[in-house]
């Protein structure tokens, strides 16, 4: 369960990011976070891991509150839940398979079942063909899902990701979100920033509206 | 525990394949490194070499006892039965005027010299085989002055005294080397691993953002700190050898000369295993260094 309460965000400058912020999600849930560009949607999403910590208010993901967490604690929370970046941060420097078996390296699988476990996660987005190739080298839609892969792989309770559709053409976007909703189906807790209104529409899911850093009513 | 093992092997696994990956690199730090222990390392050896030949020299130190030239058969035997009483005297051999003509005879630079001589101008000696320390040494010395019909007492080890300090002095010297090029190590390391750091930015960042302790994205520093470290130092034993090789070419025909199969001898293995665990130590220290000094920079944004 994400649950936030008063939660402001302000950054060094006076920028206020997030004022006064309290919502929860419920762990199964799918919710879209929607705004313009510069709402807070990227911020809020940051919150959740500790990549940013609260001004003021709290916290709370699975019980933990960000906003007193231990540096030490945050690799353990991170584990638990799947991000997707709006910068896909792929690493062009290794196969598609090695990303998605990165995040297993951490936590000392054995490499057998880490190469399990990636293919896997590599097949259920469509990408186990391609595994031995290079992330430069797919289209954009198919970094995507090498992204969601790599999110995906620790099996997390939670998935983060911060416009999944932004670069994507509609058929590429759909797919993707479908992947979303087949997770969500499974159990997993799905948030999603997105400033794409037709794919809002279509799906009708709850949604969370902001508007420079408040919930819109 | 197998865990903790696991993750060590497959860093050590990843440091090699990356060393491997840029060879150019990896060659010319193992060589910078190399040199560098090289220098004191080679001093040490030599120093090591001659430290044994003193003492195997100074463990039985020599008196020669040169008689007047007026001493005559019954001095000489009265001379001989007080000396084998002496205290610290352990063997004890005549050497006669005669007989020590003869052997610089046999000698062929100068037996041309003593050719040309009318008279035999060398005295009856003593050489003294003795045992005990420095201080018994010179007690003795003074007792053989005071003996009747003793022209001159030589103790033939005064040589290896002075050895002894001069080796001392090299000694100083090599630590001061090997503390400054320990420090250029040291140096080495922490740039190549700043370098390494900035080269793998991005990885390091993912690797934090999607759940690694920070335990684990330094391991691999560690390592390749380390094993940099004890390459470099498994090059500087490779260059002191082939150099000793060399050197022991022209030792031994030196040493022949001086009827002598003298020649440099190279370390032991634990020698050999101390200096590679002292430069792997060293290349962790300057990794540690580096990786606290810049891994705090990348934080995810």
């Amino acid at each position: 369960m994400i649950s936030f309460s008063q939660v402001r965000k302000s950054y060094r400058g006076g920028h206020e990011a997030l004022c006064e912020l309290s919502f929860k999600v419920e762990d199964g849930e799918l919710v879209f976070i929607t705004g313009r560009s510069g709402a807070g949607k990227s911020t809020l999403l940051k919150l959740i891991p500790a990549i940013e910590r609260p001004t003021s208010g709290t916290v709370l993901v699975n019980g933990q509150n960000i906003g007193s967490m231990r540096r030490a604690a945050i690799p353990y929370l991170r584990r638990n839940l799947g991000l997707i970046f709006q910068d896909q941060k792929l690493l062009y420097d290794r196969s598609v398979f090695d990303n998605v078996m990165l995040p297993l390296a951490f936590t000392g699988h054995a490499y057998k079942e880490a190469a399990r476990r990636a293919r896997a996660a590599l097949d259920k987005v469509g990408l186990l063909a391609r595994e031995k190739t290079n992330p430069i080298t797919l289209s954009g839609g198919e970094q995507q899902r090498l992204c969601i892969a790599r999110a995906v792989v620790n099996r997390p309770s939670i998935l983060l990701a911060d416009e999944p559709t932004a670069s994507l053409d509609s058929t590429s976007a759909a797919e993707v979100v479908e992947m979303f909703r087949d997770f969500n189906q499974v159990g997993v807790t799905v948030l999603i920033a997105t400033h794409d209104e037709a794919l809002v529409q279509r799906l009708k899911p709850r949604v969370l509206a902001l508007a420079q850093g408040r919930l819109e009513p | 525990m197998s865990h903790w093992l696991r993750q060590h092997w497959q860093t050590f696994v990843l440091t090699l394949k990356r060393l491997a990956r840029n060879p150019v690199a990896t060659l010319l730090n193992v060589t910078v490194i190399g040199i560098a222990l090289a220098l004191p390392l080679g001093g040490y050896m030599l120093l090591q070499n001659l430290g044994s030949v003193a003492q195997r020299v100074a463990a039985t130190p020599q008196i020669s006892l040169f008689l007047a030239p007026e001493a005559d058969k019954s001095d000489i035997d009265a001379l001989a039965a007080r000396l084998k009483q002496l205290p610290g005297v352990r063997a004890l051999r005549f050497i006669s005027r005669k007989q020590a003509l003869e052997e610089l005879k046999q000698s062929e630079n100068l037996s041309d010299v003593i050719a040309t001589l009318q008279t035999n101008p060398l005295p009856d000696a003593f050489v003294l085989e003795t045992v005990g320390g420095s201080a018994a040494l010179e007690a003795l010395e003074a007792q053989l002055k005071a003996l009747p019909k003793v022209a001159h007492v030589q103790i033939d080890s005064a040589w290896v005294k002075r050895l002894e300090l001069l080796l001392q002095l090299g000694r100083t010297a090599v630590l001061i080397l090997a503390t400054l090029l320990a420090c250029a190590l040291v140096a080495v390391t922490f740039n190549t691993i700043r370098l390494q750091i900035l080269t793998q930015k991005d990885e390091i960042e993912v690797g934090k953002l999607i759940g690694a302790t920070d335990a684990f994205i330094r391991r691999p520093f560690f390592h390749l700190g380390a094993l940099q470290g004890a390459l470099g130092g498994l090059a500087a034993l490779g260059i002191v050898y082939l150099c000793m090789h060399i050197l022991n070419r022209g030792i031994l025909e030196l040493s022949r000369l001086y009827g002598s199969e003298f020649r440099l001898s190279f370390f032991d293995a634990s020698d050999c295993f101390a200096l590679l665990a002292f430069a792997a130590t060293l290349g962790w220290l300057g990794a540690y260094m580096s990786v606290s000094r810049h891994l705090s920079a990348i934080e995810p944004r």
